[in-house]
């Protein structure tokens, strides 16, 4: 009923959709730089600036391993490495 | 199905023209000619900014005035993460902040990011993997290798992996950011019906490339200049 390509595909899209739940990780993580910022900016509201760019560089480096779930759904979908 | 939603979302790389040189099969690509948009808008940008400097007035014009606040920022965001190094790299972070963040906000007019191109990111991020180990090595001269092995040589693999996947993570942050934004617009352009085209992707763009084109660019060049500082102080 499938030719092989057809279940590698359709399992590749299955995998990319695993993959990106990846994306879980970074959300959570983020969120907490992010409250913590707010709290920090509560607390000492002349030290704003020098907060936001603190926050947004962990973000970022938070972000990476979401990044890497997207590089592989990504891969998977459209490179289709497997077939 | 594939081929339906290719044919509709039109967000990869496309071939423009094929050329035969050493034997290999090359493609002038959509890449190359976004590149190429952005470098004549970064040169031309640059040509009017110096001209404008070599006959700065006591009370500056409009364009005087950004290029000054441009320069000033620039500055202040090199020095506050460099200290005293900050006069060498200040060119080098300048020279890169201004091309990703204009490659990022280019799909605004209609390009597609060079920066949505693995092969641009990776390239930005073995500079920067040079430029590291460059300044170690001279500022520490056979310090900068036996530094793998501390604080005991058994963490040597790790550390290693360690220095090797900071080229790798820096440009996979840059392309995943700018993929991601691209793949979403591009699917909204493709799938949603003309009603809803019209209109709601302002709101997507002003997320996707500038306020995240924005970001990205600032924690690239951030990231640059920690690396950096941390084998030169």
């Amino acid at each position: 009923m499938f030719t092989g390509e057809e279940l590698i595909l359709a399992c590749s899209a299955i995998g990319a959709g695993l993959a990106v739940i990846a994306g879980i990780g970074p959300g959570i993580g983020q969120g907490i730089a992010a409250g913590h910022a707010a709290a920090a900016v509560g607390r000492n509201p002349g030290a704003k600036s020098d907060i936001t760019s603190t926050m947004l560089l962990g973000q970022a480096v938070a972000e990476t391993t979401g990044l890497y779930g997207l590089a592989v759904a990504i891969i998977l979908l459209f490179v289709k490495p497997l077939v | 199905m594939t081929s339906m939603l290719a044919a509709e979302a039109d967000f990869m790389i496309r071939g423009l023209l094929k050329f035969h040189l050493f034997g290999q099969e090359l493609w002038i690509t959509t890449t190359h000619v976004a590149l190429l948009i952005v470098m004549i808008g970064l040169i031309i940008f640059g040509v009017f900014a110096n001209r404008s400097m070599k006959r700065a007035k006591q009370v500056p014009g409009t364009f005087q005035n950004i290029v000054e606040m441009l320069v000033e920022m620039l500055d202040k965001m090199v020095n506050s993460s460099m200290g005293k190094n900050a006069k060498r790299f200040r060119n080098y972070i300048g020279t890169i902040f201004g091309f990703i963040f204009i490659s990022n906000i280019s799909g605004l007019i209609g390009l597609r990011s060079p920066t949505a191109d693995y092969g641009v990111t990776l390239l930005l991020g073995l500079v920067t993997f040079v430029l590291i180990h460059y300044n170690g090595i001279k500022k520490n001269k056979v310090g900068h290798f036996t530094a793998l092995f501390q604080p005991f040589a058994l963490l040597f693999p790790i550390n290693a992996i360690g220095e090797v996947a900071t080229p790798l993570s820096l440009s996979l942050r840059l392309f995943g950011n700018v993929m991601s934004g691209t793949v979403m617009l591009g699917l909204w352009y493709g799938m949603m019906p003309l009603l809803f085209r019209l209109g709601v992707p302002a709101a997507l763009h002003a997320y996707f490339d500038l306020f995240s084109g924005a970001i990205q660019t600032y924690v690239f060049c951030m990231l640059t200049m920690v690396y950096i500082n941390d084998k030169i102080e």
